[in-house]
């Protein structure tokens, strides 16, 4: 493909995506006073990053199995408040650390 | 009025953990559209202007098969709608700091991470903070993806494996302190889960072929609405009024 016929696709696909995002923030300027929409709001991020997580979570690495024991990590750390980049960077250690034991004993 | 969060500092330390994120994820992203015939550059400038996962993933086979235009343009539409609940949650946590010149490029990088750490921070965003939020994620998402599609092989397979599960724990890190501290978002978030897996593991509601963006959208406005309906969160006007 060349950059000529790659161009449109691409102004299209993140000028979508650009609106999508930029106009509900430059239109809403003022506070929001209704009790249910504030919580509503409240609540949406973790609902949000819940679904995407689960199940997402168990296909991110090569297994469930390994997936299952990075998310085991990750709930463990968060619950006690390791912050993010402790949580995260040992989620991934499981990931690794379980098909490392996963290979070597061929489960 | 000063903003409650307005430290340079602090965002870019809270940026580090979503860059590093994102360069495994990017990095995964760069490997797939180069597997799938795109160009490094093409690859680098999907990511440079669009700054979200799943849409760039689905963005790649249209592009690479000369789908058409109007195809492209709804796909994003669906999987990226999300972000328009983002930004308008977002838009009540911003400071006076945050100009209105300011809404326009803080939104460009509204994506999940960054709404996630910045909607988990008491009170309200002031520029300064979310300016560092953005910068080393947006760095990262660019680097990540250049490096994935000029050198993706170069990694051990179990190395991106596991880098593959970064961006999920943060989303554990986020939700889960919370859920600790109010049963309602413990709820809520068990709910969520629970409908998102009945899209895909239900046969009756993964047969319908849902777009992904869609069912996030579906999952988490109907938890959300039930949870505020049940549960409504106590609002501090109140308490702002006599402290002005």
């Amino acid at each position: 493909m060349s950059m000529i016929q790659f161009f449109p696709y691409l102004i299209v696909s993140a000028g979508v995506t650009y609106l999508v995002r930029m106009l509900p923030m430059v239109l809403m300027r003022r506070k929001i006073e209704n009790k249910f929409i504030l919580s509503f709001l409240y609540y949406m991020p973790y609902s949000v990053l819940t679904v995407m997580t689960v199940p997402g979570i168990f296909y991110a690495s090569s297994s469930a199995a390994s997936a299952a024991a990075g998310f085991a990590a990750a709930v463990v750390l968060a619950f006690f408040d390791q912050g993010l980049l402790r949580v995260a960077a040992a989620s991934c250690a499981a990931v690794f650390i379980f098909e490392l034991i996963a290979a070597y004993v061929q489960i | 009025m000063r903003d409650d969060n307005n430290s340079l500092k602090k965002g870019l330390a809270d940026g580090i953990p979503i860059c590093l994120g994102y360069l495994a994820v990017s990095f995964a992203f760069g490997i797939s559209a180069s597997d799938a015939g795109l160009s490094v550059i093409e690859a680098l400038l999907i990511s440079m202007t669009n700054v979200t996962s799943a849409g760039q993933l689905a963005a790649v086979p249209i592009i690479v098969s000369s789908g058409s235009l109007a195809e492209l343009a709804l796909s994003q539409l669906v999987i990226n709608l999300r972000y328009s609940l983002m930004s308008v949650s977002l838009s009540q946590k911003l400071g006076k700091s945050v100009r209105y010149a300011d809404r326009f490029i803080i939104s460009f990088v509204n994506t999940d991470e960054v709404f996630a750490v910045a909607s988990a921070q008491r009170g309200t965003v002031g520029k300064k903070y979310l300016y560092g939020l953005i910068l080393t994620p947006y760095l990262g998402w660019s680097i990540g993806t250049l490096i994935g599609a000029a050198a993706g092989n170069i990694l051990p397979e179990m190395i991106v494996s596991a880098l593959g599960i970064a961006i999920y724990g943060m989303f554990v890190a986020i939700v889960v302190p919370e859920a600790k501290k109010s049963r309602a978002v413990a709820l809520c978030s068990l709910l969520s889960a629970a409908l998102s897996c009945s899209f895909k593991y239900l046969p009756a509601l993964s047969k319908l072929n849902i777009p992904q963006g869609f069912i996030i959208i579906i999952c988490a406005v109907s938890a959300s609405a039930l949870f505020a309906a049940l549960c409504p969160i106590k609002t501090e006007n109140a308490k702002e009024e006599t402290a002005e």
